[in-house]
């Protein structure tokens, strides 16, 4: 068996109608679709459709609160920066600790520029506290920004709940939900989210190609200005293919949503189930009650992600994990880190995440060799001996240079 | 994915010398699971000869940590525990054809599980002078903890001068923002505001200014840089100073220069030591042009000169 592909929270493949939807846009239908003539003309339809698809995956109540970007982080960016464009006089920012980096590098960056940036805390499974949330909503916050699921443990935030809650403070929410289109059933229009981010790569279409869902008379302020493009909202001649080969991407969602939630999930049950039956010291992050049909993280205790993922390769399984060296910082995943997860198992924590084209056979496959590339690494650690953690690792691994 | 070359591959898929060695009488623990990275190296020593008769390495860590291990046990064995201590961190790195500049520590650490395993054999103790930041040159493999005490050792206040003194910066110039930062930091906590430099034409002017000091009006000759007028002597004596400047630069990378002779505009030196082949040469040449350009307030143009060309170049 070559290439199970486990990691389709990084990526995913490409659908096969949506790549032959978007053929027809590099060839015949090449027009701009803000030109008159018929070539344009036709290719103005097809985003037309393609926007109305977008609206029915997340349940926007107008086809013109889709403003199609370059990517997930171009919408994140568009709209925390429209939020503090358009309410000068609020300089605080609510966010989680557990966000993409899409979102904490620039509040980060804004908090260097004077913003304060409150950045909610999470427990061992990875969930918020609502009432340390409800205790910072107050009248200098321009906007609360909380992803819907995490990329990481798939782990999903009440975002519904927490959108009321700052509506009713009169306060802007966004919610980047990269992870959670396409796997978790939406209706905006029953929402008080105000803004939402989208990536098509994450859901079958192709890389290069966002959303920023914006609802109908929330204030906003371009990031890029120049033509009429998006209604003047993200100026720049569309990328009328892909966009196209989203709208596909998104009827396909939708028409495999409940498979998501119900094969795709016992798939992932089974692999995890699968595991841990068969390896020692090894545990689930994040909520395993409260998460994404796809994803399973697993930390693996006493070993390293990254010699994990290089075995797991030459059998041909790709997965993902959080432990520094894959990342090249020295730091585990602040994921990891945030929920408390010791350094003996953040380091070895593993993110295997399914799609629609994952098989009962490949799972199988993956349950088998899985717990000998485990034993195999942990007869190298010096932290493990015999059939056990080493006894009293703090006394017996005395480093001189730590 | 890590562009590891075939020889870390294999040390990793089948490492050597995995586990502890039996009666072992030399331990050396290094890394610590904070890090992600930890190893224990274990020798057997023949306590008349001192040489290593057995090495055996236990690791939690990455492909290239786990390579590294095994490519420094199998460098060792045979050897005498003082011929083992040469071996640097760069010679584990070219026994792997090499590691990508984020993985570099995994060699360091080898080497440093070596001096604790050698100090744990001769019952000395090791201090622990060793403190490692997160990446910020990728070009270089220089990290954050480096380029700080350098700024604060060095008085250092610009992008510029971390560049000569760390080599920072000094490739493709994407962590030059990260550098500022650091500036930023580190020149408040003296005391004082980071300035950085103007954009383009407008900065090259600058800094040209900078060290022009003379007060006499520059003779409008078009064809020569506005140069103030040094006395030949002057002039040499400017160049021996901005070059013994550099040294402990090149110094601590195990390189020298040495200035050979001034003709003109030409500027002859002869790099020696580590700087000799090194491929970075040509990048230190570069620095220290520009170093003296700026010193000088001339263009100056540094040619290497190797011993042997000097000879020649003497009797002509």
């Amino acid at each position: 068996m070559n290439g199970i592909y486990l990691d389709n929270n990084a990526t995913t493949r490409v659908d096969d109608e949506v790549v032959q939807a978007m053929l027809p846009f590099f060839t015949e239908q090449f027009g701009n679709p803000s030109s008159m003539h018929s070539f344009g003309n036709q290719v103005g339809m097809a985003l037309k459709k393609a926007r109305q698809s977008v609206q029915r995956l997340i349940g926007a109540e107008y086809d013109s609160e889709i403003v199609f970007t370059s990517c997930g982080t171009e919408a994140d960016s568009t709209a925390i920066l429209s939020a503090l464009k358009a309410q000068p006089e609020r300089k605080t920012l609510i966010t989680t600790v557990v966000e993409h980096p899409a979102i904490l590098s620039l509040c980060d960056y804004l908090a260097e520029d004077g913003y304060t940036v409150h950045k909610l805390k999470v427990d061992k499974k990875g969930r918020l506290d609502l009432d340390e949330y409800a205790a910072l909503l107050d009248d200098d916050v321009a906007i609360v920004s909380v992803m819907w699921a995490n990329n990481e443990t798939g782990t999903l935030f009440p975002v519904e709940r927490m959108a009321q809650m700052a509506d009713d403070a009169g306060i802007m929410f966004h919610t980047d939900a990269v992870q959670a289109v396409g796997k978790v059933p939406m209706n905006l229009k029953d929402s008080a989210i105000h803004m939402l981010s989208l990536s098509g790569h994450k859901l079958h279409a192709p890389k290069g190609v966002g959303v920023l869902y914006l609802r109908r008379g929330t204030r906003f302020r371009p990031l890029l200005r120049g033509g009429h493009q998006e209604r003047g909202r993200r100026a720049g001649t569309e990328n009328a293919a892909s966009i196209v080969g989203l709208g596909v991407a998104a009827e396909r969602a939708l028409a495999f949503m409940a498979h998501e939630n119900t094969e795709v999930r016992r798939l992932r049950d089974k692999l995890e189930a699968g595991i841990l039956a068969a390896v020692p010291y090894a545990f689930v992050t994040g909520d395993p009650d409260n998460r994404l049909p796809n994803t399973a993280n697993i930390a693996f205790e006493y070993i390293e992600g990254e010699a994990i993922l290089l075995l797991l390769n030459k059998v041909g399984i790709a997965a993902s994990s959080g432990s520094a060296c894959t990342s090249g910082s020295l730091e585990p995943s602040h994921v990891m880190r945030a929920m408390d997860i010791p350094y003996t198992a953040a380091h070895g924590s593993v993110r295997f995440s399914l799609s629609r084209y994952t098989t009962e056979e490949q799972i199988d496959y993956v349950i088998r060799e899985v717990p000998p590339i485990i034993a195999q690494l942990r007869k190298l650690s010096p932290y493990w001996s015999g059939n056990g953690p080493a006894e009293e690792v703090g006394d017996s691994f005395a480093p001189v240079y730590a | 994915m890590w562009d590891y070359s075939e020889k870390v591959k294999e040390h990793f898929y089948n490492p050597k010398n995995a586990g502890a060695v039996a009666e072992a009488n030399a331990v050396g623990d290094v890394g610590s699971l904070s890090c992600g990275d930890a190893l224990r190296l274990s020798l057997k020593v023949d306590p008349d000869t001192d040489v290593i008769l057995d090495a055996g390495f236990q690791t939690f860590g990455c492909g290239s940590a786990i390579a590294s291990s095994s490519a420094l046990t199998e460098m060792i064995k045979g050897l005498t525990v003082d011929e083992a201590l040469k071996i640097s961190n760069q010679d584990i790195a070219d026994f792997l054809d090499g590691l990508p500049p984020e993985k570099m520590h995994c060699s360091v650490m080898g080497r440093e599980a070596l001096q604790a395993a050698v100090a744990n054999y001769r019952g000395e103790t090791l201090e622990d002078d060793h403190e490692e930041g997160a990446l910020v040159c990728k070009c270089f493999a220089i990290d954050e903890v480096m380029v700080r005490e350098t700024i604060r050792a060095n008085h250092l206040s610009s992008v510029e001068d971390v560049t000569n003194y760390t080599k920072a910066g000094g490739g493709c110039s994407s962590c030059h923002e990260g550098i500022e930062r650091l500036l930023v930091e580190e020149l408040a906590a003296r005391g004082e505001i980071f300035v950085p430099a103007g954009t383009g034409a407008k900065a090259a002017k600058k800094k040209a200014k900078a060290p022009l000091v003379t007060l006499e009006t520059p003779q409008t000759e078009q064809t020569a840089p506005a140069a103030p007028r040094m006395t030949t002597l002057q002039r040499i004596r400017r160049i021996e100073t901005v070059l013994e400047s550099i040294r402990p630069t090149l110094q601590r990378d195990h390189g020298d220069v040495e200035l050979l002779d001034v003709e003109g505009k030409n500027i002859y030196v002869k790099l020696t030591g580590a700087c000799t082949g090194c491929q970075m040469a040509s990048m230190t040449l570069s620095g220290i042009q520009q170093r003296l350009i700026e010193e000088l307030g001339e263009f100056v143009k540094v040619v290497p000169v190797s011993s042997a060309a000097h000879s020649q170049m003497a009797e002509v």
